[in-house]
Order: structure tokens, then sequence, then C-alpha cells
């Protein structure tokens, strides 16, 4: 045996950050992107959609990590599944619970988690070979990265597209020209359409500041 | 440990499903009083908007118990029948014959207003359910306000019955024509002819849900009409 890990070691640290900027699911391995398109008109959505996936990425790795070593391999993929599936449907349940409103908003989306490509990635790619805590925090740093693109997209399609953040009104109501104003939302900012437009924005901005994701 | 075996296959599923389903059983069962009481909520909710008042999920029960005056139940007769309105579930009452229905009223107090009648409906849209709630005024004829909401039609399209753009038209319509007929509500196209006095546009690009929520509104109201004749008099 080699000599012991610390918890938060320079190698699990890249585990969580990696994900955020060079290897990010949405704007580098572009997985997950359906999800991305359509819970992001708002802010509270996206934000509450993106802890329900990292919650699920984090768990999911943690727990097929920690049984890595008994999964058959014949049904590794059926076993995966079923986690993740129990793991969402978990999920879902408790939004019901405690945060309706938003639940009704996510609707069908919650349980789409369970197809949302990132997680299969993450499980087939790294907890099936890992030991449970940096599968834990690549969950984490995966769901982290998928996260914050779709904060970022939320983000600019709420304020432009309804002219409010988390619902709170943000653009003064004078600006409005049915208030005499000269200002108006822009009414694609709320269709998905932008949403892809805006993901290919933040790809376009993050190659050109690294030329080394740029692929031939 | 042969983790290829057949044995040990099957046997690992078995316990993966049991003991999966052992926690989402406990988990189901343990968050149902939550979800519950969420669903009631929404449901109080629904009316307040169908009397044009929107409340958010923390005061909706206050306002409901102070706008809400009273809760009955009639029948086809427009007799009252004993019971709980607000525990009626309209999808079993929509598969029983049409006079032993349970139809509940729920009875708003509006200031000056006077009392408002609103009477919850449901039907059938493209995908799914859709329901809602129509307010009338003390004529027991000119619609006061109108919620509607569903389960699953198409975003953008039949979704958008539950919009404020659509329902507000809904707003000064009566539901019976100058001779005392029973008209409903007519869901009418652009170009189609249809009196403005009981009629509002329906949703382009969502036919199948405009017509199933005219026959909704038709279907429902039409089951009231003694009950709107007995407080007529």
């Amino acid at each position: 045996m080699g000599e012991k890990e610390g918890i938060f070691s320079k190698k699990n640290l890249k585990l969580l950050t990696n994900p955020l900027s060079n290897a990010n699911p949405i704007t580098v391995l572009v997985l997950g992107i359906c999800s991305a398109l359509a819970v992001t008109a708002q802010l509270k959505p996206a934000v509450v959609m993106s802890l329900s996936v990292t919650i699920v990425t984090a768990f999911s790795n943690l727990i097929i990590s920690f049984i890595r070593n008994t999964i058959p391999n014949r049904i590794r993929i059926i076993v995966q599944l079923v986690v993740v599936a129990a793991l969402v449907i978990l999920v879902d349940q408790v939004l019901k619970a405690f945060v309706y409103d938003v639940s009704k908003q996510l609707s069908v989306f919650v349980g789409l988690i369970i197809t949302n490509c990132i997680l299969m990635g993450r499980l087939e790619a790294f907890a099936l070979g890992n030991k449970p805590w940096p599968s834990f925090l690549d969950g984490i740093g995966n769901g982290a990265g998928y996260g914050l693109v779709l904060v970022t997209i939320a983000f600019f399609r709420e304020l432009f597209g309804s002219g409010s953040l988390w619902g709170y009104k943000i653009i003064p109501q004078e600006w409005y020209i049915a208030n005499g104003g000269w200002y108006s939302n822009n009414g694609m900012m709320i269709l998905p359409p932008m949403a892809l437009i805006i993901v290919g924005v933040i790809i376009w901005i993050q190659r050109s500041k690294k030329p080394e994701l740029i692929e031939d | 440990m042969d983790t290829n075996g057949n044995t040990y296959t099957i046997l690992y599923s078995a316990v993966m499903v049991v003991v999966v389903a052992i926690l989402l059983a406990v988990a189901a069962t343990q968050l149902k009083p939550f979800q519950d009481a969420n669903i009631l909520i929404e449901k109080k909710q629904n009316i307040l908007r169908s009397v044009n008042i929107v409340a958010d999920a923390k005061q909706a029960t206050e306002l409901f118990n102070q706008t809400i005056k009273e809760l009955i139940i009639v029948n086809s007769k427009g007799e009252k029948v004993e019971g709980d309105a607000f525990k009626v579930d309209l999808k079993v009452e929509h598969s029983k014959p049409v006079d032993q229905r349970k139809l509940p009223v729920y009875i708003a107090a509006m200031g000056d207003k006077g009392k408002v009648y609103i009477i919850p409906l449901r039907g059938n849209g493209l995908w799914g359910p859709i329901w809602g709630y129509v307010a009338l005024s003390s004529d027991m004829n000119t619609i006061y306000g109108a919620n509607f909401d569903h389960s699953g039609e198409t975003p953008g399209l039949g979704a958008e019955i539950n919009t404020e753009k659509f329902q507000k038209p809904f707003i000064g319509k009566t539901i019976f024509d100058k001779a005392g007929l029973f008209t409903s509500i007519v869901i009418a196209k652009i170009g189609e002819k249809a009196d403005p006095s009981n009629s509002v546009d329906a949703i382009s690009g969502g036919t199948i849900t405009s017509k199933a929520l005219q026959k909704m509104l038709y279907d429902d109201l039409s089951t009231y009409q003694e009950f709107f004749k007995t407080l007529k008099k």
C-alpha cells in the first residue's frame, strides 16, 4: 500500500475543480444538454435542478463505488440504473413534499435526471474503477460543473427575458414601453433556442480562452 | 468469489430490488402527508385565483378561510346534500350518472360585490385531465373570474389555458343568453361566428385543448342549472 492520501489532497481537489472548467460536462463533454435547455428560463428552477443533479451524481457515484467489487459484470448497467432511479425518485418525492411549486415547474425533468448522460457517464468512467471518496468528489464536481453552466444560462435568460432574477424585478418598471419608457423584454430569451445559443456563446468564450480545448 | 456466476447474479439482483423497494416505500409513506398538504394548498390557491385573488402558499389557507364562507354540495335538482364539499373528488363523481352526482359549490364573500359562487370543473384535455374553477356573480350568469389548469397539455399551445392571458377574457361573460337559455361559454377560433357576450378566443394551435375546455365548461356547468334557477328566484 502506498502512503495514505489526504482527504483534500491535490489530486482529490482536481476531481472537484476539473469538471467546473476543463472537463465541464456541458461545455466540453456536451452531456446533459436537453435539461439545460428546458429548465433555464428562470434562475430558481435551474438552481434546484442543479442541486438535484449534484445530489444524484454524488450519491450514485458513492454507492456504486462502494459496491463496485460486488457487482456482477453482466448486469452492471442495470445495477447502475436501479441505484440512479432510486435516488431520483427520492429526490422527486422530497421536492414534491417541500418545494412543491418548483417541483411542478421542473415536472418531468426531475424524473429525466435518470436518463441524464452525465450520470451513467460518470458511473461507467469513474465510480466503477475508483474508491468511494474520490468518486463522491467526482460526482459533486460534475454536478457543480453542470449547475454552473445551468445557472449562467438561467441568469441571462431570466434577466433579459423576464426582467427579473429569482423572481425579483431587476429592470426598473418605468423603463418599460408600457409605462412610457423605452425598454421591452426579449421574448426570444424565454424560448428554448436561446438557451442553445447561450450554451454556444459560453463554449465559444471558453475555447477562445483555452485553445487546448479546441478539437481538430 | 465468482461474481459472474448465474446464482450470484440472480441473488444479487433479487436482494438489490428488495432493498431498493423497501427504501422507496418507506420514503413515499413518510413524505405523503407533506405532499398531500401541498396539493390541498394548491387547490385553495386555484380556487382563490378564480375570484382573482393571488395567494402564495403561505397565505393561501388563511386567505381561503377569510374569503370562502360556505362550502356546500348540491345535486342535479339543485337540492342541498350533506357532505364535505372540499373533499368531493370530481373524477369519481363524473363516473356516476348525472342525477347521483355530488356537485360542490364554494361560496365566497367578496365584500361590496356580494356573494360569488365558485363551481369546480373537470374534463379531458388532449393528453390528460384538465380542471378549473369558474366563479359566478350572484346573478348566477356573469362570470366573476376563472382559473384553469392541466396536467400535461402541450407547452406553448394547450398549456396556455393556465395563463392569465387566456383566463382574463372570461371575466364579464355570461353563461345564459338574453332569452335565459343556457349557452355556457364558447371558445371561438378567430373568424368563427360567436356572440361576444358568451365567447372567448381560443388558443392558436391548441384547438383540441380549447374544444375540450369548452366541453368541460358546458358539461359541468349544465349539471348546475337547477341550482342556478333556485338561486335566481
